[in-house]
């Protein structure tokens, strides 16, 4: 991180009082967030959070069915923008530039900050053109053997290649749920993004393709920075270096993984965790 | 069993779902579903019952135009008459009056006619009859002076009589044919002169007073470059203004308006459009009368609301999580809905134009508000010529009173159906081929 980044840094977390991030932390943060609301017409959905997402970490987002999780993933990639009628207030940073800022290209961002969603969403293309899509948009590769490796290590890393290189030429919607979800994966992959939005990526899939994916995540940790909602807390404990636990729009606690969930500060954290409620 | 159920208390341990109670329910829930199934069964035999009459009357009237009654002449192509000088000249074979030859070739094969009897005789043969020996001379002129058999329709009476539509029964004073003309045609018809053929005059002229010389063509072309006009502007128009209304525009008060008025627009009498297309186009603009230009602009304009009405129900059905995909990986909005959207709203579209094409085809009123009804002999070869169009065409024969325009009146809706019938068949295929599996 350089110099312009970190002041910035330093002015935006001495602007908002409840700043989380220690002082150590304030060089490696690749996103952050301060104050930010979400509004879905009148209700407000999200009550000003303030996190930080650090690079190469993964942070676990944490909280019962409708605390807003998703909600706020969306907010880093400004994918409320196209919800009708939601709003959005705060500041979000992406390396110290707000990504509010009109200068700043929302199509760029979304190059940047990709995203998997909660319910799997192939296009009724081939698995070939899914993956190929978000390539060929940033015009990534120079031919087409080139557009075909990308395709191949994006299927590879998201542990689908083995079962689809046979039929990339057959519709993704084709496959099965938990395929369907590693196919979007290896799309949001093959753009190569800087941070990596997933929402709930195993919700559909088995222990094993489970297990893969999360090899996959600390792989991607070391170039990537990756926000991963998760209703599995043994999951969250895995793969997560931070956590941030949800509740009803609020963010009730936020810290490193391990002291999350051995040592919660907040009763319902304490109770979320060991199951008593949610 | 049965007689302890008959008779309750239930007993406690039953379930809820094997009650007396239950089992009439289930019963009454059958019989709901058996009669809306005999409810939608009738109105189903009921709709196509009418169709039926409807074709039944259509065919059985208009079966008859599709052939046509000819006389076969040996038509002596005599030098003396056609081109005394001998010089072959396109220009002067043209101006000969070839009636002469054919009422001469008529009368020997009538056998001879009876003195005060040949207009009578000359009535037999259609008017245009001249027309095609003289085309038979301008492209054979080395036949000049032989005799050739060249078949000429009969005149639409005469057609009429020989198909049967006319009786001898009546009087003779109120029928068309007279008793002497009878008498020629049944020595025409010993003599083999006479024979009925496919009608392809039906499919090849344009409108004419003669009724066995009107035909079809001019009405198919003029429908054809109507809506070519209509299709070229309201296609693209259509489409960019619901893309635009259902991704672009932001939700207010002032797209609410809109969204209604265009729900209005597709519910005004079409008459109103071709006063519109009168006042405007045509008065206002000064671009001619009867032209198919006209008429596709005034089309297009009551087509748009049906287009963007289907565009923007087809944008809509496509899910949101399609969008949500593109423009998570970084598509602009406008490549989301070019690379995605519209593409699955397609079939939806297409379905959309096509039947907004076919009510345009079928479209009357605004046509006669803009002179489309205008009687013209002449097929038209571009977009500013006059022109009729088919329902156009029907509406004027309709209006006449010959037997003859009676039964082109029922073969032009026939061929009108046809038309409806095949773009219809084209929009369901269009929709099967485009449609994606999900
Ligand atoms: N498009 C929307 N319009 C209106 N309200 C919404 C919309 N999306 C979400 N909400 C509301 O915002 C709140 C947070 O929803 P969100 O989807 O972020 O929950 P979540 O934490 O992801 O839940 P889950 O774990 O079930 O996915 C919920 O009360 C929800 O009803
Ligand atoms: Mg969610």
């Amino acid at each position: 991180m350089d110099d312009g980044a970190m002041a910035t840094t330093a002015s935006l977390a001495g602007a908002a009082p409840a700043a989380p991030a220690p002082r150590a932390e304030a060089g490696r943060i690749k996103m952050m967030a301060r104050d930010v609301r979400v509004f879905y017409g009148q209700t407000e959905a999200l009550h000003g959070i303030d996190i930080d997402v650090l690079a190469n970490e993964v942070l676990a987002l944490i909280g019962p069915s409708g605390c807003g999780k998703s909600t706020f993933l969306r907010c880093l990639n400004r994918m409320n923008d196209t919800i009708e009628g939601a709003r959005v207030t705060g500041t979000i940073t992406l390396d110290g530039e707000d990504i509010h800022d009109p200068k700043l290209d929302v199509v760029q961002l979304r190059a940047r900050v990709g995203m998997v969603f909660q319910k799997p969403n192939p296009f009724p293309k081939s698995i070939f053109d899914n993956v190929a899509y978000g390539p060929r948009l940033h015009g990534l590769a120079a031919d087409r053997t080139e557009l075909a490796a990308i395709v191949q290590t994006s299927l590879e890393r998201a542990g689908l290649w083995d079962e689809v290189k046979d039929r990339m030429n057959q519709p993704g919607t084709g496959l099965s749920g938990g395929q369907q979800q590693r196919l979007c994966i290896a799309r949001a992959l093959a753009v190569n993004p800087e941070v990596v939005l997933m929402d709930e990526p195993c919700s559909a899939l088995d222990p094993i393709a489970t297990a893969r994916i999360e090899e996959l995540i600390d792989e991607l940790r070391e170039s990537y920075t990756i926000v991963i909602v998760t209703h599995s807390m043994q999951q969250a404990a895995r793969v997560s270096q931070k956590t941030a636990f949800f509740h009803m729009g609020n963010l009730i606690e936020y810290g490193d993984t391990e002291q999350i969930f051995t040592s919660p500060r907040e009763t319902r954290t304490h109770d979320y965790i060991t199951g008593r409620f949610g | 069993m049965t007689d302890s159920v008959a008779n309750p208390p239930a007993p406690r341990f039953a379930s809820v779902h094997t009650s007396p109670e239950a089992r009439a329910r289930l019963r009454r829930r059958y019989a709901a579903e058996r009669r809306f199934r005999i409810y939608g069964i009738v109105a189903i035999a009921l709709a196509l019952g009418v169709l039926g009459v409807l074709f039944f009357t259509l065919v059985s009237q208009g079966y008859s135009a599709f052939v046509q009654t000819e006389i076969a002449l040996d038509v002596h192509l005599d030098p003396e008459t056609i081109d005394p000088e001998g010089t072959r000249d396109p220009a002067r074979l043209q101006r000969v009056r070839y009636n002469r030859l054919v009422e001469a070739a008529l009368r020997e094969a009538a056998g001879g006619v009876a003195e005060g009897q040949e207009r009578a005789l000359a009535a037999l043969v259609s008017t245009g009859a001249q027309f095609i020996v003289r085309d038979y001379v301008l492209a054979n002129p080395d036949r000049i002076g032989e005799t050739v058999r060249i078949r000429v329709p009969a005149s639409s009476n005469a057609d009429q009589a020989y198909k049967g539509f006319i009786s001898r029964d009546v009087p003779e004073n109120q029928r068309r044919i007279s008793d002497a003309q009878f008498a020629m045609l049944d020595r025409l018809e010993e003599a083999g002169r006479l024979a009925t053929g496919f009608n392809t005059i039906l499919f090849t002229n344009a409108d004419s007073r003669q009724p066995e010389l009107a035909g079809l063509w001019g009405a198919v072309k003029g429908s054809f470059y109507t809506l070519l006009v209509c299709l070229v502007l309201s296609f693209p128009i259509g489409i960019g203004a619901a893309i635009y209304l259902e991704e672009f525009a932001r939700k207010g008060r002032l797209t609410d308006l809109i969204e209604v008025n265009i729900n209005n627009l597709a519910a005004v009498p079409s008459i109103i459009f071709g006063l519109l297309g009168l006042a405007v186009f045509i008065q206002l603009f000064g671009l001619p009368r009867s032209a198919p230009l006209v008429g596709g602009i005034v089309l297009a304009l009551m087509t748009l609301p049906t287009i963007i009405i289907a565009t923007r129900a087809s944008l809509k059905s496509v899910p949101p999580s399609i969008r949500e995909a593109a423009v998570g990986l970084g598509a602009s909005k406008l490549q989301a809905i070019f690379h995605h959207i519209l593409p699955l709203a397609f079939p939806g579209v297409l379905t959309g134009t096509i039947i907004g094409m076919a009510q345009a085809l079928g479209e009357t009123a605004p046509l006669l508000m803009i002179g489309m009804n205008a009687f013209i002999t002449e097929a038209p070869d571009g977009l500013v010529d006059g022109a009729t169009a088919l329902p156009a065409q029907i509406y004027i024969w309709a209006d006449s009173p010959e037997r003859g325009f009676v039964e082109r009146t029922s073969a032009g809706i026939l061929v009108l159906l046809v038309f409806l019938i095949c773009m219809n068949g084209l929009a369901i295929y269009l929709r099967k081929r485009f449609e994606k599996r999900w």
